[in-house]
C-alpha cells in the first residue's frame, strides 16, 4: 500500500508540472476570490489563451482517442494532470461542458467528418460548446422536456425553450435534446442534435443568479432550422444519446472544489471570539473535525478510484459520493464562517475583509453544487438504486404517451 | 498509486469472511451475549490455529508476520461478524503495546504466547465513569508493584495478561502484569455488550514490569491509542457495512402500502447516507492503515480521522438499521441490537468521538501552524 506513481505516471506528472510551472500562477486563497461575475471579453480571452497553450503542450483531450484529435492516454493521466492543475490558478471553466460532455457525444454518435470538423477546434479553445438539456418542465426529470422538433425537408424545425444553459451567451455551438414525437412514451419520442448557436431564431437571455453573477441563460427557439445531418443518433433515440452526454461528466477527481478546511482554518485563526481565537472554540473545533473527516474521506476515496484506474480497472461505486459530500460541506462551512465573523460576517467587500468575501462567495454559489448536474436527492436515488440495488421510484409516467403525462406548474 | 491491500491480503479477507460466516454466526454471538462465558473459546482457538492471533507479530516471535495490514483486514471481518472473542484487547492493545514499548526480553516472554493463542491480553486504563487522563489515573506502580482498581476492563474476565496504565514516580507508565497473580481480583461487570464481557480488576501489590523507559508512558499511551484507533476503525467499518446490508435486505423483503419499503425515498435516501458515511470511513481507515504500516509521521492525524469517521459511520449504520426494521428492529430476536450495542461500545472503547475530534483539530493546528 503506497501512494507512489508508477515510473510512467511519475514522468507524466513531472511533465504536467513543468508545463504548469512555466505557464500558470500557483493557486492562492485570494486567487479563488471572485472569479469574474460576468464572462467579460477579457476573461474569455484569457481562457481561450490558456486552452490553446494546453492543447499545444498535449494536455487537452488527454483521454480522447487519436481519431478525435486526442492524446489517447488513460484516465489516470487525466487524473494526474488535474491534480497538478488544481494547484494552479487557471481559467478553465468555460470549456468543461463542451470538452467534457458535448464533443464526446458528437464524436461518439457523429461521422468522422464531423469529428474532424469540430473536435480539434474545440480542443484548441477556438469554439465553445454548451449543453441545451434542461427546460422549465424538465430538470431532474430531463425526459419531460417539450421543445419540439418537426421534420421539414432536409431540416428540422425547432420550437420551445431551454433554461439554465451555462455559457450559451458566449458559445458557438450547442447540443440539444428535443421531442420529435409527443404521442410516444416520454423516453421514446426524443431526438438529439447539435446546432450553431448563431442560427436565426435562437434568442439568448441571461439569468441573474442569487450571487448576482450571470453564468446561465434561457434560450428560446423560434422556428430554428437544424439540418438533418446534425442529428446525432436515430430519430427517437435521443434519450440514448443523452446518456452518452451525461455519462461523460468528466472526472473531477483530481481537483479541489472550492474552499476547504485550510481556508476555514485561516479564517478561524485570525478571528477573535468572546473566549479567544475562533480556532480555540470547542463548537468551531467540532465542525472543523467534521469537515476534515469528510474532506479526507473523499480524498482517500479518490485515491482508491485512482488505484483502480491505474490498474486499468473500472472504479467502484465509491467514486459516486463526491458531489453529495462536497455540496453540503461547502454550504455548511460558509454558513459557519459567517457565524464566526459575528456582525462583521455581513461584509462582502474583499478589500475590507478578504476571508469574509471568500466565504460569502461560497455561501452564494454552494446551493448550485447541490442542484446542478444531479441534485442531492437525485444522487441519493442513484446510490440507492444502482449501488444498493433498491427499487426504482414508482413511475406514474411510464409507458404513457407523453401528451397524457400529468404536468405540474411549469412556468 | 496503489492505495489498496495486496492480493494476498484480499485472499486472507475472503477466507476470513467464509470462516466467520460459518463459525461466528449470530447464534454464536448470542451464546456469549446470553451466557456466562466471557468469549467463545472454540472460535478463539480456531482463530489462533489459523495464525490470526499472531497476524501482526513478527515471525521470529512466533507470529505470522503479516504486519499491521494483515491485522486490518482481519479486523474488518471480525467487526462484520461481531466475533465474540478478545481479539481487539489482545491484538490491538496488548500486542501493540508490547511491540511498541516492550524490551526484547518482554517481547520474547509474551508475544509468542499471544501468537499461539495461549495468552489473552487486555489494556486497563479506565477507572470508572469519566475520562482517565494521565493526571487522573489513581492506580499506582511503585517499588515494582501495582495497586488500585481498573473499571471496566474489556475481556478482563478472560485475560491472562494486562497492560495497566498506572502512576509511577515519573508520570504515568504502562505496566505489564500477569493476571494469574494472587493479588489480582477480577469481577465481571455488566455492560452494554455482553458478547464481549468486561470486568473490574483490583490490584493488591501485584508485581509488574514497566513497558519502555521511565517517563515515556504518556507518549506510549498516545501511540497505542492511535494504533488501536485505526485497527478498531476496520472493525467498525466491517460492522457498518453489515448493518447497511441487513437494512438493504430487509428493505427489499418487507412490504408496506403495497410496495417494498426500500422503494420509499425516506428509506432509500437514509441508506444512501449510510453508504456515504461507510465509504468515507472505509477510505479514512485505509489511510490509517497506510500510516500504521509505514509508521508515518501522519499517524496521529490519520488515527484521529479514521477514529472519528468510523465512530460516526458505525453508529449511523447501526441506529438506522434498527429504524429500517421498524418494530422488528426493536426485538431481542432480530440481530440489529447486537450491532447497535457493539457500535456504541466500540465508540467509547478507545476515546469518544468528542475526544478524538479535539485531538484531530490539535493536530491540524500544529500541522498548519503559520510559517
Ligand atoms: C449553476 C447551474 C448550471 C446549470 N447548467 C446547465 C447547463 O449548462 N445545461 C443544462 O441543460 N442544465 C443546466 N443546469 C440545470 C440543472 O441540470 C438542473 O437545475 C437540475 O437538473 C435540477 O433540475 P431543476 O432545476 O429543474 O429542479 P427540479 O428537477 O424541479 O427539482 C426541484 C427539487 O425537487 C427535487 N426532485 C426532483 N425530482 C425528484 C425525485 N425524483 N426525487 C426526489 N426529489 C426530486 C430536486 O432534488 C430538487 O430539490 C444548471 C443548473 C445550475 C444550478
Ligand atoms: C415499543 C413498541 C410498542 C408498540 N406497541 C404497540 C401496541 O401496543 N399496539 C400496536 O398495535 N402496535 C404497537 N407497536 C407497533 C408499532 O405501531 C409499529 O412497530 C409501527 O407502526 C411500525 O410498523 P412496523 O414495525 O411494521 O414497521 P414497518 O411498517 O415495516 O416499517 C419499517 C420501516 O419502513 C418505514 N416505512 C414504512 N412505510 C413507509 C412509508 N410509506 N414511507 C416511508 N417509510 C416507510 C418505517 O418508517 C420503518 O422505518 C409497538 C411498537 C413498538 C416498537
Amino acid at each position: 500500500m503506497d501512494f507512489e506513481d508508477t515510473k510512467e505516471e511519475a514522468e507524466y506528472r513531472a511533465s504536467a508540472r513543468a508545463f504548469l510551472t512555466t505557464n500558470a500562477k500557483p493557486r492562492t486563497g485570494k486567487g479563488m476570490l471572485y472569479r469574474a461575475a460576468h464572462a467579460t471579453e477579457d476573461v474569455l480571452a484569457e481562457a481561450r489563451d490558456w486552452q490553446k497553450k494546453k492543447h499545444a503542450a498535449g494536455f487537452a483531450g488527454i483521454t480522447w482517442p487519436k481519431e478525435w484529435g486526442g492524446q489517447g492516454l488513460s484516465a489516470i493521466n487525466q487524473v494526474i494532470y488535474d491534480q497538478e492543475e488544481a494547484q494552479f490558478s487557471v481559467p478553465r471553466g468555460i470549456y468543461e461542458i463542451g470538452l467534457g460532455m458535448c464533443i464526446p457525444t458528437v464524436c461518439t454518435w457523429g461521422t468522422q467528418a464531423q469529428r474532424d470538423r469540430y473536435a480539434v477546434t474545440a480542443l484548441k479553445g477556438e469554439e465553445v460548446w454548451c449543453q441545451l438539456f434542461s427546460e422549465p418542465a424538465g430538470g431532474s426529470d430531463l425526459a419531460a422536456l417539450r421543445t419540439s422538433a418537426v421534420r421539414d425537408g432536409d431540416d428540422w424545425v425547432i420550437n420551445g425553450q431551454k433554461i439554465w444553459t451555462s455559457g450559451a451567451h458566449y458559445c458557438q455551438y450547442g447540443v440539444i435534446v428535443t421531442r420529435s414525437d409527443f404521442d410516444a412514451p416520454k423516453h421514446k419520442g426524443l431526438t438529439y442534435f447539435f446546432l450553431d448557436m448563431r442560427s436565426p431564431g435562437v434568442e439568448i437571455r441571461g439569468i441573474k443568479q442569487i450571487s448576482g453573477a450571470s453564468h446561465f441563460n434561457e434560450v428560446f427557439f423560434n422556428n430554428v432550422r437544424i439540418p438533418d445531418s446534425q442529428r446525432l443518433g436515430k430519430v427517437g433515440d435521443g434519450w440514448k444519446v443523452s446518456l452518452t452526454t451525461l455519462m461523460n461528466e468528466r472526472f473531477t477527481i483530481g481537483g479541489r472544489a472550492g474552499v476547504d478546511v485550510d481556508e476555514f482554518l485561516e479564517l478561524a485563526r485570525g478571528i477573535e471570539l468572546e473566549d479567544g481565537p475562533a480556532l480555540k472554540n470547542p463548537t468551531v473545533r467540532d465542525k472543523i473535525a467534521d469537515w476534515y473527516v469528510a474532506s479526507r474521506g473523499l480524498k482517500y476515496s479518490h485515491f482508491r478510484t485512482m488505484t483502480a484506474l491505474s490498474r486499468g480497472d473500472t472504479p467502484g461505486p465509491e467514486s459516486s459520493i463526491g458531489k453529495l459530500v462536497t455540496g453540503p460541506k461547502l454550504q455548511n462551512m460558509s454558513a459557519m464562517a459567517l457565524d464566526v465573523l459575528e456582525q462583521g460576517g455581513v461584509i462582502t467587500d474583499p478589500e475590507v475583509a478578504p476571508m469574509a468575501a471568500l466565504f460569502h462567495q461560497t455561501l452564494m454559489t454552494s446551493p448550485s453544487a447541490r442542484i446542478a448536474g444531479g441534485s442531492d436527492e437525485i444522487m441519493r436515488n442513484i446510490i440507492a438504486e444502482r449501488v444498493l440495488g433498491l427499487p426504482a421510484d414508482v413511475r406514474v409516467d411510464k409507458d404513457v404517451p407523453f401528451n397524457k403525462v400529468p404536468t405540474g406548474k411549469a412556468k | 498509486m496503489n492505495f489498496d491491500f495486496s492480493d494476498d491480503l484480499k485472499l486472507l479477507k475472503d477466507e476470513a469472511r467464509k470462516f466467520l460466516d460459518d463459525k461466528s454466526s449470530p447464534e454464536v454471538v448470542r451464546r456469549v451475549l446470553e451466557g456466562p462465558d466471557g468469549y467463545d473459546k472454540a472460535l478463539w482457538n480456531e482463530m489462533a490455529a489459523m495464525g490470526w492471533t499472531g497476524a501482526s507479530i513478527p515471525e521470529e516471535l512466533g507470529g505470522a508476520g503479516m504486519g499491521a495490514l494483515g491485522l486490518c483486514v482481519l479486523a474488518e471481518e471480525i467487526g462484520r461478524s461481531l466475533a465474540p472473542v478478545p481479539f481487539a484487547s489482545t491484538m490491538y492493545f496488548a500486542a501493540e503495546a508490547l511491540m511498541a514499548g516492550g524490551s526484547d526480553a518482554q517481547k520474547k516472554a509474551w508475544l509468542p504466547k499471544i501468537a499461539k493463542g495461549e495468552f489473552i491480553g487486555t489494556f486497563a486504563l479506565a477507572e470508572g465513569p469519566g475520562k482517565a487522563t494521565p493526571k487522573r489515573v489513581r492506580t499506582t506502580f511503585r517499588n515494582g508493584v501495582l495497586n488500585g482498581e481498573k473499571l471496566p476492563v474489556p475481556d478482563g474476565t478472560a485475560a491472562n495478561l494486562a497492560v495497566v496504565v498506572a502512576q509511577t514516580d515519573r508520570g504515568i507508565g504502562l505496566v505489564l502484569a500477569d493476571l494469574s497473580h494472587a493479588g489480582v481480583k477480577r469481577e465481571h461487570v455488566e455492560t452494554l455488550d455482553e458478547s464481549r464481557k468486561q470486568a473490574r480488576l483490583t490490584f493488591a501489590n501485584v508485581p509488574g514490569e514497566l513497558l519502555g523507559a521511565a517517563g515515556d508512558g504518556e507518549r506510549l499511551l498516545a501511540l497505542i491509542e492511535q494504533r488501536a484507533a485505526i485497527l478498531m476503525a476496520f472493525e467498525q467499518v466491517g460492522g457498518a457495512q453489515r448493518c447497511l446490508e441487513m437494512a438493504r435486505d430487509y428493505a427489499l423483503e418487507r412490504y408496506a402500502f403495497g410496495r417494498p419499503i426500500g422503494s420509499f425515498q425516506a428509506i432509500k435516501h437514509k441508506l444512501a447516507d449510510v453508504y456515504v458515511a461507510t465509504e468515507l470511513a472505509r477510505s479514512n481507515a485505509y489511510y490509517g492503515a497506510w500510516a500504521l504500516s509505514k509508521n508515518a509521521p501522519q499517524l496521529a492525524l490519520a488515527a484521529a480521522t479514521a477514529r472519528v469517521s468510523a465512530n460516526e459511520a458505525f453508529w449511523l449504520a447501526a441506529k438506522e438499521n434498527i429504524q429500517v426494521h421498524g418494530g422488528m428492529g426493536f426485538t431481542w430476536a432480530f440481530d440489529c441490537h447486537l450491532y447497535y450495542r457493539r457500535a456504541k461500545v466500540l465508540a467509547v472503547a478507545n476515546g469518544s468521538t468528542r475526544l478524538w475530534k479535539e485531538r484531530l483539530v490539535s493536530e491540524l493546528e500544529s500541522a498548519n501552524a503559520p510559517g
